[in-house]
């Protein structure tokens, strides 16, 4: 009994000041394991290729192993050539060096994805409110979008060229219209689904229609609507990257492209990585946001993990 | 059945029968006949699914009678008031405000001032003892808190009537029991009336002035059974051993009734 005591309070004692000390060890702990095991899995991956190179299985020329195409980082970076020698007072010298190019083509492509997505967010949101707010404009608007959701978003890139012809418009313009008929969807469904007490609450307390949706509805849909958006993140970066190998200007789905036409597989396995790398940081990005803005969400909830 | 402003809910022959005119017309109540009397405490007893949550609604003006009719205080219920208060068995409250802007929810949509929805807040939240937790958020609080807060927020807003629909049914027995007291106490300073909803006959003896047992689905009144004990009520008292048994009495046949119409459905 004694012991037990003596025991427990040395152990909290040891546990206890180190904790306090560094205050963001904590955290840092917490994310080690999750960081190591990303690396391990990785690594695992890599050595498998790696491995499958080095018995002769994997034709280097297909299939380059990763020491290959990320070890020469210059040389991979000339692919990326974002010189704009077609405007005018842009002299032939004035290209940006590889290393720029590259992160010039990733901004590119991050730029896109992040406005089409913020436009789509924006206006689904919108049009998904004002859809049960008005039930005239729900009647009227509500069927065509149903109809237009399952298309596919690659049958609106010709559309996209008719109307905005080359630049980031009509790869914006192709995410916009990927995402939004199925996010006014979703928005729809996340109203229809709000707890009925909390609309009970809002109209025994006297709440108008606006004030019903301003302060209830809106608050209550928005942890369904950032999942949403964090899922429909991945199709919109494979529009973008559908959008730039059709050629709308420089960015990540170009340079597969050219990858392509010059079959130089160790490019497209390079900016594979690239891609999976921004991708995986901008998903990283939107969770922060996601725990600012509903800081009232439990974790594990609402979030996908 | 007289309905002067004396009385603060008075039900005439009142019937509700859900999605009525649909193949999937369902009768909840039927002729139902009940008098709340102003500043007076009464608890509706009866088997799951006979209609009591719905009796609730139908006062609350959130739904409408489909025969009969409800008046509050001589006028008769149309639509919700915030003098018509209903609190939830399951917390209602918004988890993305603060205990006090939860409070003054009702308030803040009016042209009440910061200033004045403060001290509405702790005003309020005294009341329920949690003037501490003004600033927490909802999913900070146990379950018996945030029940209280719903009750500051009803009483935020004033209430003649409180509609209270088994607003402890998911509390522990000693939380419960805590909660009976708190809530006798502020429903005496209030001069509020209550129509309060539970399944347990222990919790009718402990609250009401007068049990109102409905029958089982389509509910009506069955009986009402005074309750002339004072309190604090002692629950072990020869007396209140007494209604147990009787409500118990009344109760069980009606439980009875309804599973084996159930069983009859399935
Ligand atoms: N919104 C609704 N639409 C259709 N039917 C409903 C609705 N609400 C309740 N009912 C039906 O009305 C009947 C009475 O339900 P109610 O919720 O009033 O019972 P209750 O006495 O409160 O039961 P419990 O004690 O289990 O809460 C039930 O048969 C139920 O299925
Ligand atoms: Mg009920």
């Amino acid at each position: 009994m004694q012991q037990s005591a003596a025991e427990s309070g040395s152990v909290e004692s040891g546990a206890g000041v180190p904790v306090s000390r560094f205050p963001g060890s904590e955290r840092i702990k917490k994310l080690l394991p999750g960081i190591g095991w990303t690396f391990l899995s990785v690594g695992l991956f890599t050595l498998i290729w790696e491995f499958a190179w080095f018995m002769g299985w994997a034709d280097p020329k297909l299939l380059p192993p990763p020491h290959v195409f990320m070890g020469d980082l210059p040389s991979q970076a000339k692919n990326f050539n974002t010189a704009q020698r077609w405007q005018i007072g842009t002299g032939t010298s004035d290209a940006p060096s590889p290393g720029m190019a590259v992160l010039i083509t990733i901004f590119s492509s991050t730029y896109r994805v992040m406005l089409g997505l913020l436009c789509a967010a924006v206006v689904s949101i919108a049009t998904g409110i004002a859809i049960r707010y008005w039930s005239l404009f729900g009647k009227l608007t509500l069927p065509t979008i149903t109809l237009l959701a399952p298309v596919s978003p690659i049958a609106w890139l010709p559309v996209a060229i008719f109307l905005f012809g080359i630049g980031d418009a009509p790869a914006i313009f192709m995410v916009f219209i990927a995402l939004f008929f199925t996010m006014t969807l979703a928005t729809i469904t996340q109203i229809d689904s709000v707890n009925v007490n909390y609309l009970n609450v809002a109209r025994t307390m006297g709440a108008s229609k606006l004030q019903t949706y301003t302060r209830v509805v809106l608050p209550a849909i928005l942890p369904g609507l950032l999942v949403v958006l964090r899922l429909n993140l991945f199709g919109a970066w494979m529009v973008v990257l559908i959008a730039e190998a059709t050629g709308v200007g420089y960015g990540l789905g170009q340079v597969i492209m050219l990858a392509r036409n010059t079959f130089n597989p160790g490019l497209v396995f390079f900016t594979i990585v690239l891609i999976g790398i921004t991708g995986f940081l901008f998903d990283y990005a939107l969770r922060l946001l996601q725990s600012k803005i509903l800081y009232w969400v439990p974790k594990g909830q609402g979030s996908l993990g | 059945m007289n309905s002067t402003p004396d009385n603060a809910i008075v039900c005439k022959d009142v019937g509700k029968i859900w999605a009525q005119g649909t193949d999937r017309a369902h009768e909840a109540l039927v002729s139902l006949d009940l008098e709340v009397k102003a500043g007076e405490f009464v608890v509706l007893l009866g088997p799951s699914g006979c209609g009591k949550s719905t009796l609730l609604y139908l006062c609350a003006g959130l739904e409408s009678v489909t025969a009969g009719e409800i008046n509050a205080f001589g006028k008769p219920v149309r639509e919700p008031a915030p003098e018509r208060s209903l609190i939830f068995q399951e917390s209602s409250l918004f988890p993305w405000l603060t205990v006090s802007q939860n409070v003054t929810f009702g308030l803040s949509l009016g042209s009440a001032n910061a200033e004045e929805r403060r001290a509405v807040a702790e005003d309020v939240l005294s009341k329920v003892g949690l003037l501490a937790a003004m600033d927490k958020r909802p999913d900070e609080l146990s379950g018996g808190m945030r029940q209280r807060v719903a009750v500051a927020r009803a009483l935020a807003m004033k209430p003649k009537v409180l509609l209270m629909d088994e607003p402890f049914a998911a509390l522990d027995v000693q939380t419960r029991a805590k909660m009976q007291d708190f809530l006798l106490d502020v429903w005496r300073t209030s001069n509020a009336s209550v129509l309060f909803v539970t399944h347990h006959i222990d919790e009718a003896i402990a609250l009401a002035d007068r049990v109102v047992v409905f029958t089982s689905r389509p509910g009506t009144v069955k009986e009402i059974v005074p309750i002339d004990l004072p309190r604090p009520r002692d629950q072990f008292s020869t007396e209140a051993m007494q209604l147990r048994m009787q409500l118990t009495e009344l109760l069980s046949s009606e439980v009875e009734r309804a599973f084996a119409e159930q069983e009859a459905i399935l």
